[in-house]
C-alpha cells in the first residue's frame, strides 16, 4: 500500500542544522538529518554524505507536521463535488504545515462500504502531495456491512469509522445500532467516530422555521441549537460506555457538547473530542450576515455557536486537554453550489474551510495567548492525532525512524488570512480578514522541501495511503483492562419451587421488559444444572461475584439457597 | 437629633448598671417602639412555632419514647366512638393545641372542620357545640401526604398488581398519606378515554382516599392527541407520561416526545417521562441473558445507571426544544438526580420524583441468594447498588434539586413474580412504599437534620399539590382548603415489616428497617381514618379530584419563556448569481440534512420571491433589535450588504 519511488535520491537527503526540536513531551537542541523520507540522525555534529542539501533553522522550532485528522476533499455531492479536490486541498494543507489528512470516505446509504473505500483511493492515490489515511464512515447497518467493517480494518487499513446521529431518514442510526456498531467495533479495535446531534429533534425544528418563513442560514444554526449537540454527545458517550468501546466525537462546535466530553472524561471515559479550525477561530454570528453567500459560506454541521465566547472556550479546554486532538472538517462548496440552497437552508451544502489556516490559527489563539506550550501545541495538532490512529511513532513525531513530514514553525510571522491569497479554490474564507501570528517556514514532507520562503514545489499524486491497524494502545490499553474486569456472573440459587402465576404471553402492556427479549432466546434450561455455564466455573457461595469497574456493590447479605423462602 | 458631645440617650445606661437589670435597646432601626406591642393581643411567641409554649415538652417527649403517648379526643356529648363516619356532627372536628406545620411556616393554632374542609384555624374559636375535639398536645399537624405516583391495581399481561384501590389507598392512610395520584396505563391500541374511564370506574369503587390520575401515553398517533386534549378539557387531566423505555411496547421515539411535548405545553399539561434508554437496555438484556445470568441480578446489571442518566438528559434536551415542563418520575440513581439538578440550574423547568425505595433502600438486594427477595426489589429504573444512593438523593430532595416524592407503590406476589423465573426481564416490575412514604423520609431527612418539617411537608404534599395544581385546596392547611391532616409523631418508632404492612404482598423491600416519626391521627375529608393504630378506611369514598392545566407554579416561567422565543428571518436581497445544477434524485448526497425533512412535512417548500414575502410572520422587518431565544446569545452580525452575491 506504500508504493511511490521517487526519482531522484539526491534530493531525498537532507540536513536541518541549528533547530530547536518540538516534540508532544520535550524541546531540545539538535541536527536532525534525513533520507530516503526517514529520519536518520538527530543529534550534534551528525556525519552525513557529502553533498547535502542543508537548512539552516537558525534556534527556530521544527515540529513534526501536522496531521488534519478530518477533511473532505474531493466529496461528492449531488452530483457536484467539493472545490478542494485531494490536489487542491493538500496543497492548502501543507501550505499551511499539515503534512498527512485523514479523509472520510462516505459511502451512500444501501452501498458497500468497500466499493467506495475502493473508489476514494483511487482519487486520493492520484491526486493526494501529502500521505493520508482514511476514515470510513457507516452509514447504514447490516451483516454485510458488519463484514465489510471486518475486512476494512483487517485487510485494508482502516482503524476509525464514523457513525451519524443526525442526519434523520438518511444517515441517522438507532440507539440499537449505535450499540451494536460500537460493540463489533469495540470487539475488532476499531475507533467509533460519531457525528453526534439529534437528527429528530432537528428534523422537527427544521419544519418548524421553514413553516415560520425563515429560509436563510440563520435558520440553520436555529434549527440546530448547541444543547441538540450536547445530548446526542452525551447519549454517543452513555452507549460507548456501555459498550466498552473508545468513542471519538468529531467536530466539537459548542461549550456545553465539550463540557459534557471533559466530564467524561473525568469520570473515566474513553472519549477524544475533536474540535475544528472553525470553531477554535470564529462563531456563529455571521448566520445573520445580510450577506447571503456570506452566511452560506458558515453552513456546517453542527453548526458554529452564536455564542462569541465560544472559540476561546473550546481553545481553553483543548489546552487543558479535555479536548484531544484537532481536524478542520475542510470541506468547501463555491458560492454556486451553496446557491443550491438559496430558498431553504436545509438545501445549503454544508462544511468549510480550515485545512490550511488550522496550524497557525491555534498557534494564534492558545499560544500566544499562553493557554498552552509549544509542547502542548505539537500534541493537539499532530502527536494525539498519530496516536489515536495508531500511526505513532512514525507520524507525529520527530524521532530517529518516523516519517520526514517536519515543519520549520516562523513564530514572528504575522499574516492576514483572505480568500483572496489562500490556496483553497473557494470564493470565501470564514477566517477573512484575522491577523494571525505564526506561520510554517519550511515544511519537509516524505523529506522533501515543500514550502520555502513562500514557494511551493508540491508533486500531485505522490502522497502515499497510511494504513493505520487497529488496538491502538492509546485507546485500547484501558479498554482491554476494563474488558478483563466487566465479567459478569449470575448469583447461584436454588430452582423455584413455589407457585407461578398465570399470564397471557400476548403482553398486556405494562412497564415490564418481556417483549423485547426475543422468544427465541428464553432460556428453557434447568437452572440446577447448566444455569452459568457462561460464567466460569461455578462459584462457591463465599464467592463475591467480580462485577464491572465502576459498578460498586456491597456483598448481599448471606442468602439462603431455597428461593422461595420468606425471610 | 442629638446636639454635638451628647451622648444618645440609650447609650447612657450600658454597661454601667447593675447586671439585674437586662440591657434594652429601643429606638434603633430593627427595634419596635418600646411598649408598642403592651396592649396588642398577639403573642408573638405562640406564632413563631410554639417558642416558649411548647419548648418544654419537646424535650420531655425526646426523653420519654418509651411511653407510648395518647391524643386525647373529647365530644362533648360524651359519645365514645370516634370514627361515626355516619353521624352527621361527626363532620365537625375540632383540633385543639396543635403546631400547625405548612411548607413555609409552622404556628400554633387550633383548626376546625367541617364538611371535609377546613373552616377555622386560629385561638379560641368559636365553634358549635358537640364538635368532637382532639387535644393535639402541641404535637405537628401538617397537610395529609399526596403520593404522586402509584399504581394500585395494574394490569400487566392478565395479571394485577396485588395491591388494588381498596388495599392500596389503605396503606396509604396507614403511612399519612391522604391523597394519590394513580397512572393510567392505556395498552397500545386503546384509547385513551376508555382506559381513563376503566380506572376511574376502578377507584371510585374501592379507593378509600381522594384521587387523582395521570395518563400515559403509550403510543403516538392523531387519535391519541384528540383524547389528550379531552382529558384536559373534560376530564381533570393534567399530566401525561412518556416512555423512553420498554422497547417495541410503550416507548416513543426521539421525534415522538417532541411531538408530545409540544401538545402537552400547548394543553397546559405536565409532560412526565420514564426515563431510561430502552433500545440499550434491550441490547443489554438480550447480552445478560446470552451470559446465561437469568435471575433478578440481571435486571439491575442490564439497566445500568448511566442508561437512566442519558434518558434524563434527553427528554430535558426535549424539554427544553419544546418549552415544556418536564417531570421526571422515579429518579433512582445519583448521575440521572445530577443531571436534572444540573438542568434546574441552566434554568431548566423540571421537577424530579425520587421514590420511597430508591431513598430508603439499595439495589445490593438483587444480589440475594433467596430468588424471591431479590425478585421483589424488582422495578425499573432499578434501585442504584451504590449502597450510597439513598443518602446522595435525600440530600438533593433537602437542598430542592428534587421536588417531590412518590411512591411507584406497585408490588407483585411472589407467585406473580415468578413468572420470570427463568428469565429476569419477564420479572412483573414494581415495590412497595406507598405506606412507608412518609415515615422513611421523615427518618432520612429530618432526624438526620438534612431538612426541616416545613420542607418536609413541602416535600411530602405540597410541592406535589403546586405542580398539579391542586394547591391550596390540597397541600396546605388553611381556611378553605380539604380536611386532610396528618397529627405527626416525631418520636415514635416502627419497624417496617411485611407482617404488619398493609399491602397485601409477602416481602416488603423495608424490611427490618427501623424508622423514627409516624403519623399518631390521619384526617381524611374530613373523618378520623387512623387513631391509636386503627385505621377505618371507607371502600368507595375517595373522591376523583379533577385537575385544571396550566398550574401557575409550573407556566408562569413557561409562558414567559414562550413569549420571548420568536424567531425572526434576516431580510436580504435576491440572490441573483449562478447556482448549481442538482442531479434530481440526491443520490450521492453529502452530510446535508435535506433528505430528513420528511416529504410530508415540505408542501410549503419556499419557491417565493425573497423580496415580497419572505418574513411575512415574523412582523416588523427592522434588523437590529432582532429577538432572539433567550437562550440564545448573539452578537449583532457585522454589518452585511443588501446584494447577497457580493464577495466579503
Amino acid at each position: 500500500d506504500t508504493g511511490h519511488s521517487h526519482p531522484s535520491t539526491l534530493n531525498d537527503r537532507l540536513l536541518i542544522k541549528g533547530g530547536r526540536i518540538v516534540n508532544d513531551d520535550q524541546s531540545f537542541h539538535a541536527d536532525i538529518y534525513l533520507e530516503d523520507g526517514l529520519i536518520k540522525q538527530i543529534g550534534d555534529n551528525l556525519i552525513v554524505p557529502g553533498g547535502v542539501k542543508t537548512v539552516e533553522a537558525n534556534g527556530k522550532m521544527v515540529i513534526p507536521g501536522g496531521i488534519d485528522i478530518h477533511t473532505h476533499f474531493q466529496m461528492p455531492y449531488r452530483g457536484t463535488t467539493t472545490v478542494d479536490d485531494f490536489a487542491q486541498g493538500t496543497k492548502a494543507a501543507l501550505a499551511g504545515g499539515t503534512t498527512m489528512i485523514v479523509d472520510h470516505v462516505i459511502p451512500d446509504p444501501g452501498c458497500s462500504l468497500m466499493e467506495a473505500y475502493d473508489q476514494w483511493r483511487q482519487w486520493a492515490d492520484e491526486k493526494t502531495c501529502c500521505d493520508y489515511s482514511l476514515h470510513v464512515d457507516i452509514t447504514h447497518w447490516n451483516d454485510s456491512v458488519k463484514q465489510e467493517v471486518d475486512s476494512l480494518i483487517k485487510e485494508k487499513g482502516v482503524n476509525s469509522f464514523q457513525v451519524y446521529m443526525a442526519y434523520k431518514d438518511y444517515y441517522q442510526m438507532s440507539n440499537s445500532e449505535l450499540y451494536e456498531v460500537f460493540s463489533f467495533l469495540a470487539e475488532r479495535g476499531g475507533i467509533a467516530e460519531v457525528h453526534a446531534e439529534n437528527g429528530e429533534i432537528i428534523a422537527e425544528e427544521q419544519a418548524r422555521m421553514l413553516q415560520m418563513g425563515i429560509t436563510g442560514p440563520e435558520g440553520h444554526v436555529l434549527s440546530r441549537p448547541e444543547e441538540l449537540e450536547a445530548e446526542a454527545v452525551f447519549r454517543a458517550i452513555t452507549i460507548a460506555s456501555q459498550t466498552n468501546c473508545p468513542l471519538y466525537v468529531t467536530r466539537v462546535m459548542s461549550k456545553s457538547a465539550a463540557d459534557i466530553i471533559s466530564q467524561a472524561r473525568k469520570k473515566g471515559n474513553v472519549v477524544f473530542g475533536e474540535p475544528i479550525t472553525a470553531s477554535l477561530g470564529t462563531d456563529g454570528t455571521h448566520y445573520w450576515s445580510k450577506n447571503w453567500a456570506k452566511a452560506a459560506s458558515f453552513v456546517t454541521s453542527p453548526p458554529l455557536s452564536p455564542d462569541p465566547t465560544t472559540p476561546d472556550y473550546l481553545n481553553t479546554l483543548l489546552s487543558s486537554g479535555d479536548l484531544s486532538v484537532t481536524g478542520s472538517a475542510h470541506c468547501t462548496f463555491s458560492v454556486a453550489q451553496k446557491a443550491i440552497g438559496k430558498d431553504d437552508f436545509t438545501q445549503i451544502p454544508e462544511g468549510l474551510n480550515g485545512v490550511e489556516e488550522r496550524m497557525t490559527l491555534i498557534w494564534d489563539k492558545a499560544v500566544t495567548t499562553g493557554k498552552m506550550d509549544e509542547n502542548m501545541f505539537v500534541a493537539v495538532t499532530s502527536t494525539n492525532a498519530a496516536k489515536i490512529l495508531n500511526l505513532y511513532p512514525r507520524k507525529g513525531r520527530i524521532a530517529v525512524g518516523s516519517d520526514a513530514d517536519l515543519v520549520i514553525w516562523d513564530t514572528d510571522s504575522i499574516r492576514t488570512i483572505t480568500a483572496k491569497t489562500h490556496n483553497s479554490a473557494a470564493e470565501y474564507n470564514v477566517f477573512e480578514g484575522m491577523e494571525l501570528r505564526g506561520a510554517p517556514q519550511v515544511v519537509v514532507c516524505q523529506g522533501k522541501i515543500v514550502l520555502e520562503d513562500g514557494n511551493m514545489h508540491i508533486i500531485s499524486g505522490v502522497g502515499r495511503f497510511i494504513p493505520c491497524s487497529p488496538f491502538p494502545d492509546f485507546a485500547y490499553k484501558r479498554i482491554k483492562a476494563r474488558k478483563q474486569l466487566a465479567v459478569l456472573r449470575a448469583v447461584p440459587r436454588g430452582m423455584y419451587d413455589g407457585p407461578v402465576s398465570e399470564f397471557s404471553l400476548s403482553r398486556g402492556g405494562t412497564p415490564s421488559a418481556s417483549a423485547r427479549t426475543s422468544p427465541t432466546k428464553q432460556p428453557v434450561r434447568n437452572l440446577h444444572q447448566s444455569g452459568f455455564s457462561l460464567a466460569g466455573p461455578p462459584i462457591t457461595p463465599d464467592d463475591i461475584p467480580i462485577r464491572p469497574a465502576g459498578r460498586r456493590i456491597v456483598v448481599p447479605p448471606g442468602g439462603r439457597s431455597n428461593i422461595t423462602s420468606l425471610s | 437629633m442629638s446636639t454635638t458631645g451628647e451622648v444618645p440617650a440609650f447609650f447612657k445606661s450600658m454597661g454601667s448598671d447593675s447586671p439585674s437589670r437586662p440591657r434594652q435597646k429601643f429606638c434603633g432601626m430593627f427595634c419596635p417602639v418600646e411598649g408598642s406591642s403592651d396592649s396588642k393581643t398577639l403573642d408573638f411567641d405562640a406564632l413563631s412555632a410554639c417558642r416558649g409554649k411548647s419548648d418544654g415538652r419537646v424535650i420531655d417527649r425526646q426523653t420519654d419514647i418509651s411511653q407510648p403517648r395518647k391524643v386525647e379526643i373529647r365530644e362533648s356529648t360524651g359519645k365514645e366512638a370516634l370514627q361515626n363516619l355516619d353521624d352527621k356532627r361527626s363532620d365537625r372536628l375540632l383540633i385543639k393545641g396543635g403546631k400547625i406545620v405548612n411548607d413555609d411556616q409552622s404556628f400554633c393554632a387550633d383548626i376546625y372542620m367541617e364538611d371535609g374542609v377546613i373552616k377555622q384555624i386560629g385561638e379560641n374559636l368559636i365553634v358549635p357545640g358537640g364538635v368532637k375535639t382532639i387535644d393535639a398536645g402541641g404535637r405537628m399537624l401538617m397537610p395529609g401526604g399526596i403520593d404522586v405516583h402509584t399504581r394500585f391495581q395494574m394490569p400487566d399481561r392478565g395479571m394485577v398488581s396485588a395491591d388494588d384501590f381498596y388495599q392500596g389507598t389503605k396503606a396509604a392512610l396507614g403511612g399519612g398519606t391522604t391523597m394519590i395520584i394513580d397512572h393510567v396505563v392505556p395498552e397500545p391500541g386503546v384509547s385513551l378515554i376508555s382506559a381513563f374511564e376503566q380506572w376511574r370506574e376502578w377507584a371510585d369503587s374501592k379507593s378509600c382516599c381522594d384521587y387523582s390520575l395521570h395518563v400515559d401515553i403509550t403510543e403516538w398517533h392523531k387519535g391519541i392527541q384528540e383524547d389528550m386534549e379531552a382529558l384536559v378539557k373534560d376530564h381533570g387531566v393534567n399530566s401525561f407520561l412518556v416512555y423512553l423505555a420498554y422497547k417495541d411496547v410503550f416507548q416513543l421515539s426521539d421525534a415522538q416526545v417532541y411531538e408530545v411535548f409540544s401538545v402537552i405545553r400547548d394543553l397546559g399539561a405536565i409532560a412526565q417521562v420514564h426515563a431510561e434508554n430502552g433500545d440499550i437496555v434491550a441490547e443489554e438484556q438480550q447480552r445478560i441473558l446470552e451470559q446465561g445470568i437469568t435471575g433478578p441480578e440481571g435486571h439491575v446489571l442490564s439497566r445500568p445507571e448511566e442508561v437512566e442518566a442519558e434518558a434524563v438528559n434527553r427528554s430535558v434536551t426535549v424539554a427544553n426544544q419544546t418549552n415544556c415542563p418536564l417531570y421526571v418520575t422515579k429518579v433512582m440513581s445519583k448521575s440521572a438526580a445530577d443531571v436534572i439538578a444540573q438542568a434546574r440550574k441552566k434554568g431548566t423547568v423540571v421537577y424530579g420524583e425520587p421514590i420511597t425505595a430508591s431513598l430508603g433502600t439499595d439495589g445490593s438486594h438483587y444480589w440475594s441468594k433467596n430468588w424471591a427477595k431479590a425478585a421483589a426489589y424488582v422495578t425499573s429504573p432499578p434501585l442504584s447498588p451504590d449502597p450510597t444512593t439513598p443518602d446522595y438523593l435525600n440530600s438533593l430532595l433537602s437542598c430542592g434539586d428534587l421536588q417531590v416524592t412518590g411512591s411507584a407503590h406497585c408490588p407483585f406476589n411472589t407467585a406473580q413474580r415468578a413468572v420470570g423465573k427463568d428469565d429476569f426481564s419477564l420479572i412483573p416490575e414494581g415495590v412497595n412504599g406507598t405506606e412507608e412514604r412518609m415515615s422513611i423520609i421523615w427518618d432520612k431527612c429530618v432526624v438526620t437534620g438534612k431538612m426541616d418539617e416545613n420542607q418536609f411537608v413541602g416535600v411530602t404534599s405540597t410541592n406535589a399539590a403546586k405542580i398539579f395544581n391542586l394547591y391550596p385546596r390540597k397541600g396546605r392547611i388553611a381556611v378553605g382548603s380539604d380536611a386532610d391532616l396528618v397529627l405527626w409523631d416525631p418520636d415514635v418508632t416502627k419497624i417496617i415489616s411485611a407482617k404488619t404492612h398493609h399491602s397485601t404482598v409477602e416481602y416488603n423491600i423495608f424490611e427490618g428497617t427501623e424508622v423514627r416519626g409516624g403519623p399518631l391521627v390521619v384526617i381524611s375529608q374530613g373523618k378520623i381514618v387512623l387513631e391509636e393504630g386503627n385505621l377505618h378506611a371507607t371502600e368507595g369514598s375517595g373522591r376523583f379530584v379533577a385537575r385544571k392545566p396550566f398550574p401557575d407554579y409550573v407556566y408562569k416561567r413557561i409562558k414567559a419563556r414562550s413569549r420571548l422565543a420568536e424567531l425572526r428571518g434576516v431580510p436580504r436581497g435576491l440572490y441573483d448569481g449562478p447556482v448549481c445544477e442538482v442531479s434530481v434524485t440526491p443520490k450521492t448526497m453529502t452530510p446535508s440534512s435535506s433528505a430528513k425533512t420528511s416529504p410530508a412535512k415540505q408542501p410549503n417548500q419556499p419557491v417565493r420571491n425573497l423580496h415580497q414575502s419572505g418574513f411575512s410572520l415574523s412582523g416588523a422587518q427592522t434588523d437590529d433589535n432582532i429577538p432572539r431565544r433567550n437562550t440564545q446569545r448573539i452578537v449583532a452580525p457585522p454589518g452585511g450588504r443588501a446584494n447577497i452575491t457580493s464577495l466579503g
